[in-house]
């Protein structure tokens, strides 16, 4: 932050204003607020005073072939590129699930081949498409569930912020939205027990915790009561994928947040009959699609996402 | 298609020989998912109908109705047929998308002409 800057043109005083809004933390990048130009949002990510940052990538649907995006390992591909190019390297990576389509074993090994080329540490919760395997999520568990319990959820602590991974898209009931379960609830009551209030909680999940829209299952049933039990923190952040679209609300002390998806976007809510893969003009495709990062300095109480677009 | 049921007892004394033969007797009804909806939402069906759901959507569904059947994940195109030989009601739903419900009503194949084996 403390920099000096010798150009004075135009695009460093814009720079200045990100700053200043990074800074602030009260001001959060969604997505009609993001600046356009990525060139802006990279030197501005490089000019950020020390923080802690990492990445979100969410639904990279590897397996997809339809019309939506025949494609998806290439904007797989080109949002690891971005990933790659950033000024400062980030600490580590969620994947929000939706890793493959189909929970075929190629998918899962072109995914891996692909996000591992932007060599950071992959902390990943599964979508509804990495579990329909014959087995239901065997193959799942075997390649991403090493140290985590019941279905996968987890959690761990990096840089003084807890982060929690839970699995929502398991057992869920007709005419019902995701669903988390007594087993993992009573798990994370005891996980965040005795934690002090004032460390930041970062819990992170496939299907929106919130309720986004019902009508097309998106939101989670006992996502509530979950967020019960974090009351007492002062600062939490609930990163999301699924619904193809960036989403954002602030409520007391939580923040929600959904990412778009690297494989292909999804109609907003009640926009369409379905919410199914949204086709859209080739030049336009990119700019809905992208990666999140967020960054945590200290002393502030919110994290600052900034999402990423594939393309401006 | 469901043959209706007069259609079927007219045809059926003359046609017992027939049908042992060829068992068209096993009436099909289909079950198309698009737009993430089961179409028709609620289907009524003769004991003995095999219903076959056919996935029209661009991403996969399944068909599931606890401790009754159980579809795998459909693909596009895909097709899972189930048959229901015992009348009642049968309600399912898609367990990647439960909003996604549908319900089969099976009734007695009254008049029987099951065939002879």
């Amino acid at each position: 932050m403390t920099k000096d800057n010798q150009g004075e043109g135009p695009s460093r005083r814009k720079v200045l204003e990100c700053m200043t809004w990074a800074g602030t933390g009260v001001l959060w990048t969604v997505a009609g607020g993001v600046p356009t130009s990525l060139g802006i949002i990279d030197e501005a990510l490089a000019q950020q005073a020390k923080g802690f940052t990492f990445l979100q990538i969410s639904d990279s649907h590897v397996g997809f072939d339809k019309p939506a995006n025949p494609n998806v390992k290439g904007t797989l591909e080109e949002a690891i590129g971005r990933v790659k190019a950033l000024p400062d390297k980030p600490s580590f990576m969620i994947h929000t699930g939706d890793i493959s389509h189909l929970s075929k074993p190629a998918e899962f090994d072109d995914a891996d081949r692909i996000i591992s080329q932007a060599r950071l540490d992959v902390h990943y919760v599964p979508g509804e498409h990495d579990l329909i395997d014959d087995e239901r999520g065997k193959l799942y568990l075997e390649r991403y569930g090493r140290g985590t319990k019941g279905a996968g959820w987890y959690s761990f602590d990096a840089n003084g912020v807890h982060f929690i991974g839970l699995v929502n898209v398991l057992d869920l009931k007709a005419g019902g939205l995701g669903n988390l379960g007594n087993e993992q609830l009573e798990w994370l009551e005891d996980d965040v027990k005795g934690r002090s209030a004032s460390q930041p909680i970062v819990v992170f999940a496939h299907i929106p915790l919130w309720t986004v829209y019902p009508e097309w299952g998106w939101g989670t049933e006992d996502g509530a009561r979950a967020l019960g039990y974090l009351k007492k923190f002062g600062s939490i952040t609930v990163l999301n994928g699924h619904i193809h679209q960036v989403m954002q609300k602030v409520e007391g002390n939580v923040t929600f947040h959904t990412a778009r998806s690297t494989a292909f976007p999804q109609p907003s809510p009640g926009s369409a009959p379905s919410p199914g893969p949204m086709k859209v003009a080739d030049d336009k495709l990119r700019g809905m699609l992208g990666i999140a990062s967020v960054n945590f300095k200290q002393n502030e109480q919110r994290l600052a996402i900034i999402d990423m677009p594939l393309q401006g | 298609m469901i043959k209706s049921l007069t259609n079927c007892v007219v045809a059926g004394v003359a046609a017992v020989l027939l049908m042992a033969a060829t068992p068209v007797w096993a009436e099909d009804a289909a079950v198309k998912i698009g737009n993430f909806t089961f179409g028709p939402q609620e289907l009524k069906v003769k004991a003995g109908t095999t219903v076959t759901w056919t996935n029209e959507d661009d991403i996969p569904h399944t068909v599931f109705s606890p401790n009754n059947f159980r579809s795998k994940a459909l693909d596009s195109e895909d097709k899972f047929s189930f048959t229901f030989t015992t009348p009642g009601t049968y309600k399912y739903f898609c367990s990647l998308h439960p909003h996604m419900t549908g319900t089969i009503v099976v009734e007695a194949a009254t008049g029987s002409i099951s065939p002879k084996q």
